[in-house]
C-alpha cells in the first residue's frame, strides 16, 4: 500500500488572515474528517521590532511607544512599563495616582471585555448581540474620551504617576455612564448566560483542564476559567488594588463548577465587567486628595533615571491576563539597556493546542476567539513573512459561514 | 502534576536561605526588594538572584519542589562577554496579596551560550525559550521544538537581533536599509 493514497488525515492551514480576530496568525491543522487531530501555530506576521526601537528611546518616549503595542490595551502596557521603571529606580507614586490608575485600568477592561463579547457573538452568528455589546462599549469609550481626551491611546500615564486628574465636575457624567453600564450588564448577562443556543455552542467545547492551564503558564480569564486562581490584581499589591479587595473571578462563583470550556470563559469575562464597574465606583469613592505625580519636572526625572543603574519588572493584569515588562538601566545612558515585553496572548498560545484538539472545524473560530487573542501584542518585532500556502485554503468567510451553519443546525 | 498541594508558605528570607543552604556559593548574589503601595501600604516582594550555570537545572527542580512556579517570561541581556538570561517567575499566586516575584539570572559565555531546557518541568516555557534562541542566539539543549518563533524563515542565520556587538549592529543596519520588497530574495 502506498502512503500517498491511504493517508487518513490532511492538513488544513487557516490564516494568517485569521477567522477569530482581525489580526494575523497562522494555524496549521491536521484534520481527520471533521475532527482536529493536531494543531501548529505560526507567529510573527506583525512583528514590529518595538522592543528594539524602545532600546533607542528615553523612558518618557517609551511610554507612548508602549501604548502602541496594542490597540486595545493602551493603558496596561505603559502601566507595566512605568511600574518596571519605578521598581528599577525606586520612584514613588502618590496615593491619588494609584487610585486614578485603577479607574483607568478598569475602564479599559470594560471596553475590552465588551468588545470581545461582541466578537464572540459574531463568531457564532449572533450579530444582534454584537450591536448590543458594541453600543455599550461606545458609552464606555465616550467616558474614556471624557476623562483622558482620547478614546484609545489615552496618554494618561507617566513615570511616577498620572497626567490628568478626575475632578468634581466630572462626577455627574461618570455616574451616569456607570449606571448605564450596570443596567446594560444585566441585559447582557441574560442574553449570554441564559440563552440555549449559546450554551449549546459553548459548553463542553474547547476545554482547557486545570492541569494544562497551570503547566502551560496560561494567564488571565483563560486560566481563571479553568479554575486556576491567578490574577495580578489579587495576587500582589500594586496601584490601589490592594486597598480595594479584589477577588479571583472563577466560573464556579456562578455555576458552582469549573469545566474550563468556552462557556466558562464567557462567564468569567462577563462577571469581570461587573467587577470592574464596582472597582471604579469603589476607587472613586475612596480616592484620597494629593499630588498626581511625584516628580513633575521631566528633565529632572530623566536625569535621575540616567544616573541610576538597576533592573526591575512590572506586572499588570491586562484584560487578557498578566502583562510583564522587564527593564534594565546601566547608569550611563538615558535609554534602557534592555526592555522586554511579554504580552498576555504570548502566554496563551500554547493552551490553544489542547483546546482545539478533538474539536470540529466549525468550532475553530469560537474556540480560538475564546482566549481573546491579541496578535499585535504578541508579535512585537518582525519583518514580513512570505509563506506560500498552496494546499487547501479555507478563507475566513467560508469558515465563518461554517460556524454560523453549525449554530443554525443546533437551533433547529 | 496534580492539584496544587496546600503548601506551607515561606517568607522571602526563608526562600533565599532555602536555596543558599542547598547551593552554597553557587548562588552568586541575592537581594530582597520590598515596595509598598496604596493607602494601606501593603508590601510587595521582589527577589533577585544570580546563580551559576552549573546548578541551573537543579535550581529549577528545587524551585518546583517548593511550589509550582509561573514562568512569566525569560528576559535576556547581552553583557558583552556573556549573555545573561533572567527567568521571571512568580510564586504563591492564588493567595490573596501573597505573591512573590522571583527573578533568577544566569550568565552564559558568548563563546558557548548553551543552557538546559526547562520545558520538561514547566511545559509553558517553550514559547519563550524559542524566542531566546532566535533573538539572542543561545542554544537551549533538549528543547522539544527547535524552530523559529517570530523571525521568518528567510531571515539570515547567525544574526541575532538582541545582541549588542558591532557585528550584529552592522548586519541589522544592512537589513533595514534593504527593507523593501524582494530585496532579500535569494
Amino acid at each position: 500500500m502506498s502512503n500517498a493514497t491511504t493517508k487518513t488525515t490532511y492538513q488544513l492551514p487557516i490564516g494568517p488572515i485569521h477567522p477569530a480576530l482581525k489580526e494575523p496568525v497562522m494555524f496549521k491543522f491536521e484534520i481527520d474528517g471533521e475532527k482536529i487531530v493536531d494543531v501548529d501555530v505560526e507567529l510573527g506576521h506583525v512583528h514590529r521590532a518595538i522592543e528594539w526601537t524602545g532600546m533607542r528611546r528615553n523612558p518618557i518616549q517609551i511610554i507612548y511607544l508602549a501604548e502602541r503595542i496594542c490597540g486595545i490595551c493602551s493603558f496596561v502596557h505603559p502601566m507595566a512599563f512605568c511600574r518596571a521603571v519605578e521598581n528599577a529606580c525606586d520612584i514613588e507614586v502618590p496615593e491619588r495616582a494609584d487610585y486614578l490608575r485603577v479607574v483607568h485600568g478598569e475602564l479599559e477592561r470594560i471596553c475590552s471585555h465588551l468588545l470581545w463579547a461582541g466578537v464572540a457573538a459574531h463568531e457564532i452568528g449572533f450579530d444582534t448581540v454584537l450591536f448590543l455589546t458594541w453600543e455599550m462599549r461606545e458609552r464606555a469609550l465616550d467616558l474614556t474620551e471624557y476623562l483622558t481626551g482620547n478614546r484609545v491611546t489615552k496618554a494618561i500615564l507617566t513615570i511616577g504617576g498620572v497626567r490628568r486628574d478626575i475632578k468634581k465636575e466630572h462626577m455627574p457624567k461618570i455616574n451616569e455612564s456607570l449606571n448605564y453600564l450596570k443596567n446594560g450588564f444585566e441585559k447582557l448577562r441574560h442574553v449570554f448566560l441564559d440563552d440555549k443556543t449559546v450554551k449549546m455552542r459553548s459548553q463542553n467545547c474547547g476545554i482547557l483542564t486545570y492541569d494544562d492551564a497551570l503547566k502551560l503558564c496560561a494567564v488571565g480569564p483563560t486560566t481563571r476559567a479553568s479554575g486556576v486562581k491567578k490574577d495580578v490584581r489579587a495576587d500582589q499589591p500594586y496601584a490601589a488594588y490592594s486597598d480595594l479587595d479584589v477577588d479571583y473571578t472563577t466560573p464556579d462563583k456562578l455555576t458552582g463548577e469549573v469545566n474550563g470550556d468556552v462557556y466558562d470563559r464567557i462567564i468569567v469575562r462577563l462577571l469581570e465587567v461587573k467587577q470592574s464597574i464596582e472597582l471604579i465606583e469603589k476607587a472613586i469613592d475612596k480616592m484620597p486628595a494629593g499630588d498626581l505625580v511625584s516628580e513633575p519636572k521631566i528633565p529632572k526625572l530623566l536625569n535621575y533615571i540616567k544616573k541610576t543603574a538597576g533592573e526591575g519588572v512590572g506586572r499588570d493584569e491586562a484584560p487578557r491576563g498578566e502583562v510583564i515588562h522587564y527593564v534594565k538601566f546601566d547608569g550611563e545612558n538615558e535609554h534602557p539597556y534592555t526592555w522586554k515585553v511579554r504580552a498576555s496572548t504570548y502566554a496563551n498560545i500554547l493552551p490553544w493546542i489542547p483546546m482545539l484538539k478533538g474539536e470540529q472545524i466549525a468550532d475553530i473560530p469560537i474556540v480560538a476567539a475564546s482566549t481573546d487573542p491579541c496578535m499585535s501584542c504578541t508579535n512585537r518585532v518582525a519583518v514580513l513573512n512570505n509563506q506560500d500556502n498552496k494546499k487547501y485554503l479555507l478563507n475566513k468567510e467560508h469558515l465563518h459561514q461554517l460556524s454560523i451553519q453549525k449554530t443554525r443546525r443546533l437551533m433547529r | 502534576m496534580n492539584k496544587k498541594k496546600e503548601e506551607k508558605q515561606m517568607s522571602p528570607e526563608e526562600i533565599v536561605k532555602y536555596f543558599k543552604d542547598e547551593f552554597k556559593t553557587k548562588i552568586k548574589y541575592s537581594e530582597i526588594k520590598k515596595r509598598t503601595t496604596g493607602l494601606k501600604k501593603k508590601e510587595f516582594v521582589n527577589i533577585w538572584m544570580r546563580i551559576d550555570k552549573s546548578i541551573f537545572k537543579q535550581y529549577i527542580k528545587k524551585l518546583c519542589d517548593l511550589t509550582f512556579p509561573h514562568l512569566a517570561v525569560v528576559s535576556g541581556n547581552d553583557l558583552g562577554e556573556t549573555i545573561e538570561l533572567v527567568y521571571n517567575f512568580s510564586i504563591y499566586y492564588g493567595k490573596h496579596l501573597q505573591e512573590i516575584s522571583l527573578n533568577v539570572g544566569v550568565e552564559l559565555p558568548k563563546s558557548k551560550p548553551e543552557i538546559e531546557t526547562v520545558c520538561d518541568l514547566i511545559p509553558g516555557a517553550l514559547i519563550t525559550e524559542r524566542e531566546k534562541q532566535e533573538m539572542l542566539g543561545i542554544k537551549i539543549k533538549g528543547i522539544p521544538d527547535n524552530r523559529r518563533l517570530f523571525l521568518p524563515d528567510d531571515f539570515p542565520k547567525n544574526v541575532y537581533p538582541w545582541r549588542k556587538d558591532e557585528q550584529t549592529k552592522k548586519e541589522i543596519e544592512k537589513l533595514y536599509k534593504n527593507l523593501h520588497e524582494g530585496a532579500n530574495k535569494k
